[in-house]
C-alpha cells in the first residue's frame, strides 16, 4: 500500500489557494465531464450541431438587415455580414459559456452534494465544451470568407491568444456567477438579461470608431470588448486599437484569477446549501 | 502502525432555516440587503453577521474521535438524524468539518449514492465510463475491467441503449456494478443496499464481503443490522452527533438496540408530557398512550399474538379543527417500519370539529406481529401537517401464543396468517 499518500481533512475557512496538484490528479475526470456535456447537448435533436452554426448565423442576418440595412451602421472594412459575423463568433461562444456555466453547479447538484472532486470542474467544463460550437461556427466564416473573396492576413496568428483570452473571460466570469447561484438563484434570472446588455456595450455590431476616442479606454474594462475587437483584427484584419485590446486581456486575466480565488472560498458551501 | 483513519475531535455544525430571514419592513431595505448579501457571501468574514441575525444552529456532530486501522470492517449505526451521514459527508471530502481534524492514509473512494452522475441520454457503456471517472477511477482501470463490470451488471445486450431505456432494475444493477468494482484502500459505503432486488442485494454484500476480505478497509452505514452484523468486524454507534460506542460489531449492534429501549416507557400508561425527544411543530400536544386488550384489561405483560389491541392516544388540539389525525407505528427491534396504523385510512372516521383534550383509540382487531419487542411511533397530523411526533413512544411486547392452534411457536418471518394446507393428491401407499 502507498503509505506515502496522506491526506488531511480540516475546517476550511477563507481564500484557499488553488490546489493545482489535485487538479492534475483528476483531470481525466475534466475531460469526461466536458465529453459528456458535448455528448449530450443535441441528443434527441432533429439539427443537431447544426444548432451551434445556425444561433451566430442567424443573428448575423438579423443584424446586418437592421443595423446595416435600416439604421445604416458601417463596418470598418469587409463587407457587413462578415464584419458581424466575426464579431459574432466570440460574443455567442462567450454568451453561451457564461449562460451554461453559470447554471452548471444547480444542474449538477448531484455531483456536488455525493461525490468529491475539484469543484471548478463543473463551470469550467461547461466553457471548455462550447469550443466545439466555437469551431465549427469558425468553419463557417471560413466558408464565408471563401464566398466573399476576402484575404487572410497574417494577423492570424493572434487567434490563439484571443481565443485564450475569450475562454478566460467567460470562466471567471462563469466560475463567480455558478457560486453565486448555489446561494442566490436570482443569478438564473439575472444572467440573461445582463448577457444581452452585454451585446450593446460590446462592439458586435458597430466597429470600435463609433465610440467616442476617450471613452475607449473604458470600453477595454469589458473583457470581452477587446476579444471582439481582436478577433476581427485576427480574422479580418481589420485595424486594432491596441490600447482597448491590452486592457481587456489584462481584465481577462484578472476576471479567470478572481474567479478561481472566488470560486475556492465559496466551494467548501456548497455541498450544505445547494 | 500509524491507523490509515485518525478522526480527531471532528465536530460539524448546520445552520438551521437558513433561508428565513430577518423580516424586513419597506422596499428600501429589501433592495439595501439584497445588494449586500451576494458581496458579503463573496467577501464577507464567514459567519459575519452584520445586519443579520443570528441563525439557530445545531451541531450535527460534536468531537468525534475513532481510529481505524488497516482492514478494519467499520459498521456505523445509530438512529436517523446522529451524524452518520455527516460523518461520511466529511470524510468523502463533500463538505467540511466546522472543527477538529481527519488524516487519511491511503487512497480513498466513497459511494454514497449508487449511480451519481449517471445521464440517462448516454449509453449504458458511456455511463460506466462516466461513473467511473466521477468515483475516481482512471480511464485505463476502467477499461481494464470494464468486461468484469458488465458480467456483474449482466447488462450485456443493452450496453449501447441509453440507459433511460433501462428497467429500474438494471439501472441499479449497472450503476452498482461500477461502484463494486472501485479498488481503494479505504471505502466508504452509505446505505446503497437498499435498492434492487433481494438476488442483487446478496450478490453486492457477497461482492462486498470480498473487497473486506482482501484485506481493505471499509466503513459502512446502514439501517440493515444483520448486514452490519455479518460484514462488519467493528462496530460505533452515533447518538445526536456524538460517539457513544466504539468496539466489536455485535456488541455495538447490542449497545444501539438497548438504547432504542431504554427510554421508551412500558407498562399500559405511557406519559408523553415529558418526552423531550420529539418534533413538534405546534409544541407538545400529545400528552398519553394507553395500550388495553379487547377487553379494555391494561396491557401489561404483553400481547398474545393475534388477540386484539387497542391503542388510545390523548392529545391536545389548540385550535378547533375537524382536520386532525393519528398515526401508530410500529417498528422492530432492527428500527424497521413492519406496521403503520393512521386514522386516515378508516373510512367512517370522526368528522366532528374539537378542540382541547381529546383521546382518540385505535382498535386492531387481531395484531399478527411475530413475537418479539416493537416500538412503537405515535404522531398527531393537525390540517394535514404533522404536528407533534415522538420517535420511540413506548415499547410493546408480542408474546408467543397458540396462534395456529397446533401448539406449534411461529418463530420465523414478519408476521403470521391464518392459513390452511390440504393434500391434493394423495398416492396410497398401500
Amino acid at each position: 500500500m502507498s503509505t506515502t499518500f496522506e491526506l488531511t481533512i480540516r475546517p476550511r475557512k477563507g481564500w484557499q489557494p488553488i490546489d493545482f496538484r489535485e487538479i492534475y490528479l483528476y483531470w481525466e475526470l475534466l475531460a469526461f465531464l466536458v465529453w459528456r456535456d458535448v455528448k449530450i447537448r443535441y441528443r434527441q435533436t432533429l439539427l443537431g450541431g447544426l444548432w451551434a452554426l445556425l444561433q451566430p448565423f442567424i443573428a448575423m442576418l438579423i443584424f446586418s438587415y437592421i443595423f446595416n440595412r435600416l439604421a445604416h451602421v458601417e463596418s470598418d472594412g469587409p463587407p457587413y455580414k462578415l464584419f458581424a459575423y466575426a464579431g459574432l463568433v466570440p460574443w455567442t461562444f462567450f454568451s453561451a459559456s457564461v449562460t451554461q456555466s453559470s447554471n452548471s453547479l444547480i444542474a449538477n447538484h448531484q455531483l456536488v452534494s455525493k461525490v468529491y472532486f475539484p469543484r471548478v470542474f463543473i463551470p469550467m467544463g461547461a466553457v471548455l465544451a462550447l469550443l466545439l460550437d466555437l469551431a465549427l461556427s469558425l468553419g463557417l466564416f471560413a466558408a464565408m470568407m471563401v464566398y466573399y473573396r476576402w484575404p487572410v492576413t497574417p494577423a492570424v496568428v493572434w487567434l490563439p491568444v484571443f481565443l485564450l483570452g475569450a475562454i478566460l473571460a467567460a470562466a471567471g466570469c462563469g466560475l463567480v456567477l455558478s457560486a453565486l447561484n448555489v446561494s442566490f438563484r436570482d443569478v438564473k434570472y439575472a444572467v440573461p438579461f445582463l448577457v444581452q446588455m452585454g451585446l450593446f456595450v460590446t462592439p458586435v455590431i458597430y466597429p470600435v470608431r463609433y465610440v467616442p476616442q476617450r471613452w475607449q479606454v473604458l470600453m477595454g474594462l469589458n473583457p470581452m470588448a477587446g476579444i471582439v475587437i481582436g478577433f476581427r483584427h485576427a480574422l479580418l484584419g481589420s485595424p486594432a486599437s491596441w490600447q482597448v485590446i491590452g486592457i481587456s486581456l489584462a481584465m481577462c486575466l484578472v476576471l479567470f484569477i478572481a474567479g478561481l480565488l472566488i470560486f475556492r472560498r465559496m466551494e467548501s458551501r456548497f455541498a450544505d446549501i445547494i | 502502525m500509524k491507523p490509515i483513519l485518525e478522526i480527531r475531535g471532528l465536530s460539524k455544525q448546520y445552520q438551521l432555516g437558513a433561508r428565513s430571514g430577518p423580516k424586513m419592513d419597506n422596499l428600501r431595505e429589501v433592495v439595501e440587503r439584497s445588494v449586500k448579501a451576494p458581496f458579503h457571501a463573496l467577501f464577507g468574514r464567514n459567519g459575519d453577521s452584520n445586519g443579520q441575525v443570528e441563525l439557530p444552529t445545531f451541531w450535527a456532530l460534536k468531537d468525534v474521535n475513532l481510529d481505524v486501522q488497516q482492514g478494519d470492517v467499520l459498521g456505523i449505526i445509530g438512529r436517523n438524524g446522529a451524524g452518520k451521514s455527516t460523518l461520511l459527508k466529511i470524510l468523502s471530502r463533500i463538505t467540511s468539518p466546522t472543527a477538529g481534524q481527519v488524516t487519511v492514509r491511503g487512497r480513498m473512494a466513497s459511494l454514497l449514492e449508487v449511480g451519481t452522475g449517471f445521464h440517462p441520454e448516454l449509453t449504458g457503456r458511456e455511463n460506466i465510463y462516466l461513473n467511473g471517472a466521477i468515483l475516481g477511477m482512471r480511464k485505463a482501470e476502467i477499461r481494464r475491467r470494464f468486461d468484469e463490470i458488465v458480467a456483474f451488471a449482466e447488462v450485456e445486450k443493452f450496453l449501447d441503449t441509453p440507459v433511460k431505456h433501462y428497467s429500474s432494475g438494471m439501472y441499479v444493477r449497472l450503476a452498482f456494478a461500477v461502484a463494486a468494482h472501485l479498488n481503494p484502500e479505504i471505502l466508504i459505503v452509505d446505505e446503497v443496499l437498499a435498492v434492487g432486488d433481494l438476488a442483487f442485494q446478496k450478490k453486492c454484500l457477497g461482492k462486498m464481503g470480498e473487497v473486506s476480505r482482501g484485506g481493505r478497509t471499509v466503513l459502512f452505514v446502514s439501517h440493515n443490522m444483520p448486514a452490519v452484523e455479518n460484514l462488519c468486524s467493528r462496530g460505533a454507534v452515533l447518538h445526536q452527533g456524538q460517539l457513544q460506542f466504539d468496539g466489536g460489531a455485535k456488541e455495538a449492534i447490542q449497545y444501539y438496540l438497548n438504547s432504542l429501549s431504554t427510554r421508551s416507557g412500558t407498562g399500559h400508561l405511557v406519559e408523553l408530557d415529558g418526552v423531550g425527544d420529539r418534533k413538534s411543530r405546534l409544541g407538545p400536544l400529545l400528552k398519553r398512550m394507553e395500550f388495553l386488550t379487547g377487553d379494555d384489561e391494561p396491557l401489561n405483560e404483553g400481547l398474545l399474538i393475534g388477540s386484539r389491541l387497542k391503542v388510545k392516544v390523548h392529545f391536545d388540539l389548540p385550535k378547533p379543527t375537524s382536520n386532525f389525525h393519528v398515526g401508530l407505528g410500529f417498528n422492530n427491534s432492527y428500527g424497521q417500519r413492519i406496521f403503520t396504523a393512521h386514522s386516515v385510512f378508516d373510512p367512517n372516521r370522526w368528522q366532528t370539529e374539537c378542540s382541547g383534550r381529546q383521546v382518540v383509540s385505535c382498535d386492531i382487531p387481531s395484531f399478527i406481529l411475530v413475537p418479539g419487542e416493537y416500538t412503537v411511533k405515535v404522531w398527531l397530523e393537525v390540517n394535514g401537517q404533522e404536528a407533534d411526533a415522538i420517535e420511540d413512544a413506548a415499547k410493546m411486547r408480542v408474546l408467543e401464543s397458540d396462534f395456529y392452534g397446533t401448539g406449534r411457536v411461529p418463530w420465523n418471518g414478519t408476521f403470521v396468517l391464518k392459513h390452511r394446507w390440504c393434500l391434493e393428491r394423495a398416492a396410497d401407499a398401500r
